[in-house]
């Protein structure tokens, strides 16, 4: 045996870690289920407990559909980190020979296709019950999905942060929520503009930047924090 | 080409109180090193620093002669570690679990590889079984026979035998022997008795801290 100066591969590395994180989601189901249905759930409410007047709906609703979505992308946060930490293999994939931040943009970006997107998609259909004006159903699903994907990034850091908290959610939602508050702005900004029939173009690239931005800080930010809480 | 992971003055404080200081240790190739102490005297804290895993308090390491920092590529390319949780995810079966981990050491690996290595551990037939229904001892076992699959030099080892019945144990000392006489290093630690077929280095930290 020699010894070796590097390890090439991080494209499998990134495939199979893709992989793994899918097939584990996919397996544990009913954790999957929880944001789409905390999304629905509190949207359903609105009608209820605000007025069925569906111009008084359609004033709030894109505000309350981000809000909702927010809120629904932060619930399964907590479980980015947390089990690959009770169960050792956090330890080993910051022992990995490769860089640690493109392996958890490979964990985040699982997390965005399993909570963001589906949300993403599903928004629409809630819209339509907050009476939310034909023509920005589009534009509510293109801002979610590219609003949930800078969360997940954002979140991700502060799940980092707290993974070796026993009771780390709360601080966990202190620490992300303030961050959030951009894309809030710019995303429900651009479902608004679509509604009142404005130009959603400039919210929209505000978004997109948002996102890049995200993309390229957020992982090495990542891969910090989780230095930080696993080595003490 | 050797290889060398040299530490020197290491020190490791908890609650104001030193576990261990002054400490120092090289490993090279055929060395197995025992870490020994009792409960609490800074077994995992010492395999942790010099896997890199917590920033030095004191001291220094070097791999090769190149201080672990610059060399933490190459250092990590060559190390195995396995710690005190097996790190083998539940929802995973053993194949998929193992695939994974020789995925991130940039192996591809064969089916039939990991096939193999998991029978050489007693694991045939339990291939495809979430690994969250095998006992703690079968789930160690699946972390154990990644020694098999990836060859690295430097194995770190957190108490490898617990929860391993009889024979598995008989197995994996070989293992650690065969491993050493093939060039490799092996440093752990462990409250089993190693039957000293080689060259045994202990490390006894009980005393290390005054």
């Amino acid at each position: 045996m020699q010894p070796r100066t590097s390890v090439a591969g991080l494209g499998p590395a990134l495939l199979a870690t893709l992989r793994r994180d899918l097939t584990v989601a996919l397996r544990r189901r009913g954790d999957l289920v929880n944001p789409p249905a905390f999304f629905a759930l509190v949207i359903t409410l609105f009608p209820l407990g605000i007025s069925p007047v569906p111009e008084q709906l359609a004033a709030i609703a894109p505000g309350l559909l981000w809000v909702a979505a927010l809120l629904a992308t932060q619930l399964s946060l907590d479980a980015l980190f947390r089990s690959d930490h009770e169960d050792g293999s956090l330890e080993q994939l910051l022992l990995a020979p490769q860089p640690l931040a493109a392996l958890v943009l490979a964990k985040v970006a699982v997390h965005w296709l399993l909570t963001g997107l589906p949300l993403a998609l599903m928004a629409p259909l809630l819209g339509l019950l907050l009476s939310l004006p034909s023509g920005s159903y589009g534009v509510l699903a293109a801002s979610l999905a590219l609003g949930s994907a800078t969360l997940g990034l954002i979140g991700a850091i502060g799940a980092a942060l707290t993974v070796g908290l026993a009771r780390g959610s709360v601080l966990l939602s202190l620490l992300v929520l303030p961050l959030t508050i951009p894309v809030l702005i710019f995303g429900s900004g651009a479902v608004q503009a679509a509604a009142m029939g404005g130009d959603v173009a400039p919210a929209l690239a505000m978004l997109g930047a948002q996102l890049a931005l995200a993309l390229m800080l957020a992982p090495w930010a990542i891969a910090g924090a989780l230095r930080i809480s696993i080595h003490g | 080409m050797t290889f060398r992971l040299e530490a020197r003055g290491l020190a490791c404080e908890r609650d104001d109180r030193w576990l261990f200081r002054d400490l120092d240790l090289g490993v090279g190739p055929g060395d197995v090193v025992r870490i020994e102490g009792p409960n609490g005297s800074g077994k995992t804290s010492l395999l942790k620093l010099l896997a890199g895993q917590l920033p030095l308090q004191a001291g220094e390491l070097h791999w090769n002669g190149v201080s672990l920092r610059r060399a933490r590529p190459a250092f990590l390319a060559n190390l195995l570690y396995l710690g005190h949780a097996p790190g083998i995810k539940p929802a995973l079966n053993a194949l998929e679990n193992l695939a994974w981990y020789q995925a991130l050491h940039g192996e591809s690996g064969s089916h039939r590889a990991r096939l193999a290595a998991l029978e050489v551990l007693g694991l045939a037939g339990f291939e495809e079984v979430p690994a969250a229904q095998l006992s703690a001892g079968q789930q160690r076992r699946i972390a154990l026979a990644r020694l098999t699959l990836s060859p690295r030099l430097l194995w770190i080892l957190d108490e490898p035998f617990t929860a391993i019945d009889r024979q598995g144990v008989a197995a994996l000392e070989d293992a650690l022997w065969n491993h050493a006489a093939a060039g490799g290093a092996v440093l752990l630690t462990t409250h089993h008795e190693l039957h000293a077929r080689g060259a045994l280095t202990r490390v006894d930290l009980s005393k290390a801290g005054d």
